[in-house]
C-alpha cells in the first residue's frame, strides 16, 4: 500500500499558516490581565510538522527591514523599525544606554572650597554635567598614560562671593575651559627643579583644527552647582576623560532610550451610536474617532491615532540625547559597537 | 573559549568573558533561526560576573561553525539596518517638515 504523505491530505494548507496561527506568530496579544504570546517563535522547526520554514533568511530580511523616522530634532529622534525582533531592538537599547563613549568630568583638583556644599557632593554634581565634545575625537586615558591633549579636557571654575554683596548662585556657566592644561603645579621634593603640571599638553588644544572654531564648552549654560553666601569661595580645576556608561552613569550619551511594540488596536465588532461617543470621551489619549455612517446615519467609531495608545512585530524607538552627539549619530554608534562586539568573538573562536 | 567534548563536535558550550544579555541575547536570536540548531540558549552563571555561557547544540554540523555563523548572520544585519537607517535619515532631512505644534499635533 503506498504510504501517503501528511502533506497530501487536501486541507493542510500549504506553505501558509492557518490564520489563527500566523496571529499567534506576529502580535503579542494584550488579554485582560497580561498580554500573552509576548516570546517570539524563533525556532526554526516550529512549523516544520505543516511544512513552513521559519527559519531566517538574511534576504527575506533585507527585503522586509524597513525604518520610518517620525520625529527627528537636535535633542530627540522617534522612529519605527519594521521587520526587527525585540531581543535585537533590545541589544541597540543596551548599548545606547550603556556602551557608548562621552567625556565628562572625572578628576577634580580642589585648591579651596569655603561653602556649605561639601567637596565630595560638589564633586558629584560637577562630574553629572553634560559636556558639548564629540567623544570620537578623543583616545581613552588608561592607568599608565599621562593626561596629554588627546585624552582629557582642563575645566576652571573660580568663584568668590563677596563679603558685603548678596548671595550668588553658581551655574556651569562659571566653567571655564583651559585649552594649554593645567595651570596648578604639583608638589615637588626638589625645590629648585621646574615644577611639573598635573598635565602634560604638547600643545594648546585650540590650535587643533577640531577645536579652533568651536571651542569646548558646556552643552547647557544654567545648571546651578552651588551657592555662595558672603565671604564663601570655590576655587578647583576638573579634568574630563572618555568613559562609558558601564562604568558610571554620567558616561551616558542619552538621557533615555526606550522601545515598545507599535499597538494596532483593532475594533472586534462595530461599535455604533451613544457607545462610540462615550468610546471617544473614555480614551484619554484620542485613539479614538467618531465617523459619521452616512448610510444608517449613525455614528461609528474608529480607530484614528494607534500611536498614541499605551498598550506585531514592529518596535518604536525613541532615544533622547543630552546633547553631546545627535541622536542619529548615536543610533549609527551604537549598531557600529554591536557589529564590533560580534566581529570580536568571531576572531577569538577562529 | 569553547568547552566541548573532542568525540562529539555538535555540541558545545561558549563561556564569553565581557560580555552580558546585549550580545547574548541577539546571538540566540540568530542562532535559533537557523536551521541546523537542535538547541541554542544562553545563561549568566552569576551576575556580579561579567561572563555569559551560551549552549549551542545542532544535528550534524560542528556547533563552532553553526555559532560563527550566527555571529556572521547579526554582523550582517547590523550593518544592513546602519545603512537602511542612514538612508531614511537622510530622505527625512531632505523633505521639508512642518513643525510639532504645543499640543502634540502637527
Amino acid at each position: 500500500m503506498k504510504k501517503a504523505s501528511v502533506m497530501d491530505i487536501p486541507d493542510v494548507p500549504k506553505g501558509q499558516l492557518p490564520p489563527h496561527l500566523e496571529l499567534q506568530r506576529t502580535r503579542v496579544l494584550c488579554g485582560s490581565d497580561a498580554p500573552t504570546h509576548s516570546e517570539g517563535i524563533q525556532y526554526s522547526g516550529a512549523y516544520a510538522s505543516m511544512g513552513i520554514d521559519n527559519s531566517l533568511r538574511l534576504d527575506d530580511f533585507c527585503n522586509k527591514f524597513r525604518v520610518e523616522i517620525i520625529q527627528l530634532t537636535e535633542d530627540e529622534m522617534e522612529f519605527d523599525m519594521i521587520g526587527i525582533d525585540a531581543s535585537v531592538a533590545n541589544a541597540f537599547r543596551r548599548i545606547l544606554i550603556a556602551e557608548i563613549p562621552t567625556m565628562a568630568i572625572e578628576k577634580i583638583l580642589m585648591v579651596n572650597n569655603t561653602s556649605v556644599i561639601a567637596d565630595d557632593v560638589l564633586s558629584h554634581r560637577i562630574g553629572l554635567i553634560p559636556l558639548d565634545v564629540d567623544p570620537r575625537l578623543f583616545e581613552y586615558l588608561s592607568g599608565n598614560d599621562s593626561p596629554n591633549e588627546r585624552n582629557t579636557i582642563v575645566f576652571k571654575l573660580h568663584v568668590s562671593c563677596k563679603k558685603s554683596g548678596p548671595r550668588i548662585t553658581v551655574k556651569s556657566d562659571q566653567l571655564k575651559w583651559l585649552p594649554n592644561g593645567s595651570e596648578l603645579e604639583m608638589a615637588s621634593p626638589n625645590p629648585s627643579a621646574k615644577p611639573k603640571s598635573y598635565t602634560s599638553f604638547t600643545c594648546s588644544q585650540d590650535s587643533l583644527p577640531e577645536f579652533s572654531n568651536k571651542p569646548i564648552g558646556l552643552k547647557h549654560e544654567d545648571i546651578i552647582v552651588a551657592k555662595l553666601g558672603p565671604g564663601q569661595e570655590i576655587e578647583l580645576e576638573a579634568h574630563a576623560i572618555k568613559g562609558l556608561g558601564k562604568t558610571h552613569a554620567k558616561w551616558s550619551p542619552v538621557a533615555t532610550a526606550w522601545y515598545r511594540m507599535l499597538p494596532e488596536v483593532v475594533l472586534l465588532e462595530d461599535v455604533e451610536g451613544e457607545l462610540a461617543e462615550e468610546l471617544v470621551k473614555k480614551c484619554p489619549v484620542n485613539v479614538f474617532e467618531d465617523i459619521e455612517d452616512l448610510a444608517t446615519g449613525k455614528k461609528k467609531a474608529v480607530v484614528a491615532n494607534p500611536r498614541a495608545c499605551t498598550l506585531c512585530r514592529e518596535c518604536i524607538l525613541k532615544i533622547e540625547s543630552t546633547g553631546a552627539l545627535p541622536p542619529e549619530v548615536l543610533f549609527s554608534e551604537a549598531v557600529k559597537v554591536l557589529e564590533d562586539k560580534c566581529d570580536r568573538v568571531i576572531s577569538e573562536l577562529s | 573559549m569553547e568547552h566541548g567534548s573532542i568525540t562529539d563536535v555538535r555540541s558545545s558550550t561558549f563561556s564569553l568573558m565581557d560580555e552580558d544579555h546585549t550580545l547574548a541575547n541577539s546571538v540566540r536570536f540568530t542562532l535559533n533561526q537557523d536551521p541546523r540548531v537542535e538547541f541554542c540558549g544562553y545563561s549568566i552563571p552569576h551576575p556580579s560576573e561579567n561572563r555569559v555561557n551560551i549552549r549551542v547544540q545542532t544535528t550534524g554540523d560542528p556547533a563552532k561553525e553553526v555559532f560563527k555563523d550566527a555571529l556572521q548572520n547579526l554582523l550582517v544585519m547590523s550593518q544592513h539596518v546602519r545603512t537602511t537607517f542612514d538612508r531614511a535619515v537622510q530622505d527625512y532631512r531632505a523633505q521639508p517638515h512642518n513643525t510639532i505644534g504645543s499640543d502634540g499635533r502637527l
